[in-house]
């Protein structure tokens, strides 16, 4: 089977799970981006055509969030916080410091594909911070040591 | 021999700072000594600077330890844990720990004491309470109860949430719902997740009240995509009060239904303005809607809908159980019962603290949070997350209510308190606000979308020297612009802390060239 048969065939399921559901498609989405990593452009018009909608629609809704990317991630995450609460205990020098450790910007990818670096608005962990999530596990009061810490450890983690 | 119980919190802030490992490490340890306990997984007590935290269950209630590491651990049993011992860890009896027992635990009464997945234990703690009452009692008479109450909606807005019922009660339609919004995208907030995670059940018991009052059958949750401990718990929650007959078509065999579906969000701090919130659920982009229509009258799929904050959900039931006038007793003036503080940023004691309103900011910063973390002096605290203004030292003594709050150009929103030293550069943290506003502007009205990055733009000027008094008076303008002609609160609050550290203080807008 080709790629192209084989994701009409991803999104046909994942359209079929949320048939009868009223406004389906940011869950359709989420369904997506959770089975691929990603929501490829190539799945745009396959979503519209599985939920009636325009392809218009579909990316205007795929390029309003941020959550959804029409990229891989790197095999890790690494999402630091950027907001008040973690400014206020050195959170803009820890996101500096992942980018000078990582050598990224931003919602950059290092070269060898194995980490992601995000910008994230409050990861809820206010009291404890700065905060920073790494492949969907919370950290608190990290500090830059820390920090380097856990980045070896993903080294040393088998994929 | 009795088998010790040992609690310690699963709650995503506990975790992040090695709760798991914790735990772990005293199940191991007690298994290498023969030791038999048992080992419950609550809640946060919301005493966060004492996380992770273990207690133990004792003859006059819990006993403390904190901050407990898993290098701790093996000392701790050394010492006889998990009997009561003496030890430098050793807090004494939770409920007698000053920051706790001067709370006024009500929405928060069962987090960190109950295990958040047992309907058991939430039976055990009241649970439920205020439905059976519910459905006893006429849907008018629910809404007037949350009337009585003086509940005002908890996200930020303080509406009166038994007026909002009432409009949805009063809409004839064919289908009607409630929408809890769970997109706590505040800086500093974080009292929604904490619920979640540590007594969910409360807020479906909430949600299933309004339900039943306003003549909804069917509730959403909003939930922000950074929860995922928050969606594991709450979607768990969730199947169990199906199982048990608290959702579904018939609750508790009322002949009366109500059930609820959790929507993620995808990352878009507008979606907690309410109407954008409605767009996100229909499954379109987060852009706000005109009002009128209110959502009570045409909210979601253009049904007479209940939009709720996570908190002032959970607060219904206590309300019901025990009666408005019980709730009422919590507060002053037109600020009734009890806000859930959440004390953050660069301050020692860090957390939640449910407090009756009036409780003054000093109080709450040196009294519950012992100053700044680094020790230096506290400069200045934003209140009401990133749309809310930065309040300087000499306000201080402005007690918790909203009207005082909005006497002094500032608000309370959701209760969130970010803490900065004097090592902050309010100049930084005012470009910060419109940098923030031109990320998450949903970029349907123009004062909003062009406003915010131009408002970066004349910042930037005004510290660099250039045309310095011109441009503070063009920010001005632009400021008011803003406010005056934004669709929504995010183009229309932006600039609330711009203009505050533009009052309070102009000297850091002053210092380059």
């Amino acid at each position: 089977m080709s790629d192209t048969e084989s994701l009409r065939e991803t999104i046909e399921g994942i359209v079929r799970r949320f048939e009868g559901v009223p406004g389906p498609l940011l869950a359709v989405l989420h369904g997506v981006q959770d089975l691929l990593g990603h929501v490829p452009a190539a799945a745009i018009p396959l979503i519209a055509e599985g939920l009636n909608l325009s392809r218009a629609e579909v990316h205007g809704v795929v390029t309003f969030y941020h959550h959804f990317r029409d990229r891989p991630a790197g095999r890790h995450v690494l999402r630091v916080c950027r907001a008040e609460a973690c400014q206020a205990m050195g959170g803009v020098a820890l996101g500096e410091h992942a980018r000078r450790r990582l050598g990224v910007d931003f919602e950059e990818t290092t070269a060898d594909g194995g980490v992601t670096l995000q910008a994230v608005y409050c990861l809820g962990n206010c009291a404890c911070s700065p905060a920073v999530m790494l492949d969907g596990e919370l950290h608190g009061r990290v500090t830059s040591q820390q920090l380097d810490v856990l980045l070896e450890g993903l080294a040393e983690r088998k994929p | 021999m009795t088998v010790a119980t040992v609690y310690i919190s699963r709650d995503a802030s506990a975790l992040s700072l090695g709760a798991e490992a914790v735990a772990q490490a005293i199940e191991r340890e007690a298994q290498a000594r023969g030791v038999e306990l048992r080992l419950v997984r609550t809640g946060s007590r919301g005493m966060c600077w004492l996380e992770p935290l273990v207690e133990v269950a004792g003859p006059d209630g819990r006993v403390a330890y904190g901050p407990v590491t898993a290098a701790d651990v093996p000392g701790l049993f050394a010492a006889g844990f998990p009997a009561v011992v003496k030890h430098p860890l050793c807090q004494g009896p939770t409920a007698r720990i000053p920051y706790f027992e001067r709370q006024d635990r009500l929405t928060f009464a069962r987090v960190g004491v109950v295990d958040p997945l047992s309907i058991d234990d939430y039976l055990q703690h009241d649970g439920y309470g205020g439905l059976r009452k519910a459905l006893e009692m006429a849907p008018a008479r629910v809404v007037q109860e949350v009337t009585d109450s003086g509940l005002r909606g908890r996200g930020g807005a303080a509406f009166p949430a038994g007026l909002k019922w009432r409009t949805v009660l009063e809409q004839v339609a064919d289908c009607k719902y409630v929408a809890c919004n769970a997109d706590e995208g505040d800086s500093g907030t974080f009292a929604d997740r904490m619920l979640m995670e540590g007594d969910p059940f409360v807020l479906i018991e909430g949600m299933t009240i309004a339900g039943l009052a306003v003549g909804a059958t069917r509730g959403y949750v909003y939930l922000r995509i950074e929860y995922p401990h928050a969606l594991r718990t709450l979607q768990a929650a969730i199947d169990t009060a199906r199982r048990h007959g608290y959702l579904g078509h018939d609750i508790l065999g009322s002949g009366r239904g109500f059930d609820i579906e959790i929507r993620l969000g995808a990352g878009a701090y507008i979606c907690g303005e309410e109407t954008s919130m409605l767009e996100s659920l229909e499954g379109r982009r987060g852009e706000v809607r005109f009002r009128p229509p209110l959502p009570a009258v045409k909210g979601l799929f253009g049904r007479p809908t209940v939009v709720n904050n996570v908190i002032t959900l959970a607060s219904v039931p206590l309300i019901l159980e025990r009666g408005a006038a019980f709730y009422k007793e919590y507060g002053v003036g037109r600020s009734q019962g009890t806000l859930p503080i959440q004390l953050a940023g660069n301050v020692r004691r860090g957390g939640l603290i449910e407090k009756a309103f009036g409780v003054t900011l000093r109080e709450v910063l040196y009294d519950f949070g012992g100053g700044s973390a680094t020790g230096r002096p506290i400069r200045a605290v934003q209140a009401g997350g990133p749309l809310g203004a930065y309040i300087p030292a000499s306000q201080f003594d402005t007690p918790l209510d909203y009207e005082a709050f909005a006497g002094i150009d500032a608000m309370l929103g959701h209760g969130g308190l970010v803490v900065f030293d004097d090592s902050v550069d309010m100049a930084q943290m005012a470009r910060y606000a419109m940098e923030f506003c031109a990320l998450e502007s949903c970029g349907k009205c123009t004062p909003c979308r062009i406003g915010s990055g131009r408002g970066v733009e004349i910042i930037d000027r005004i510290v660099q020297g250039t045309d310095r008094e011109k441009n503070l008076a063009l920010l001005a303008e632009l400021c008011d612009t803003m406010v005056q002609g934004s669709l929504c609160g995010l183009g229309g609050m932006a600039p609330f802390p711009v203009q505050s550290a533009l009052k309070h203080f102009p000297d850091d807008f002053r210092r380059g060239a």
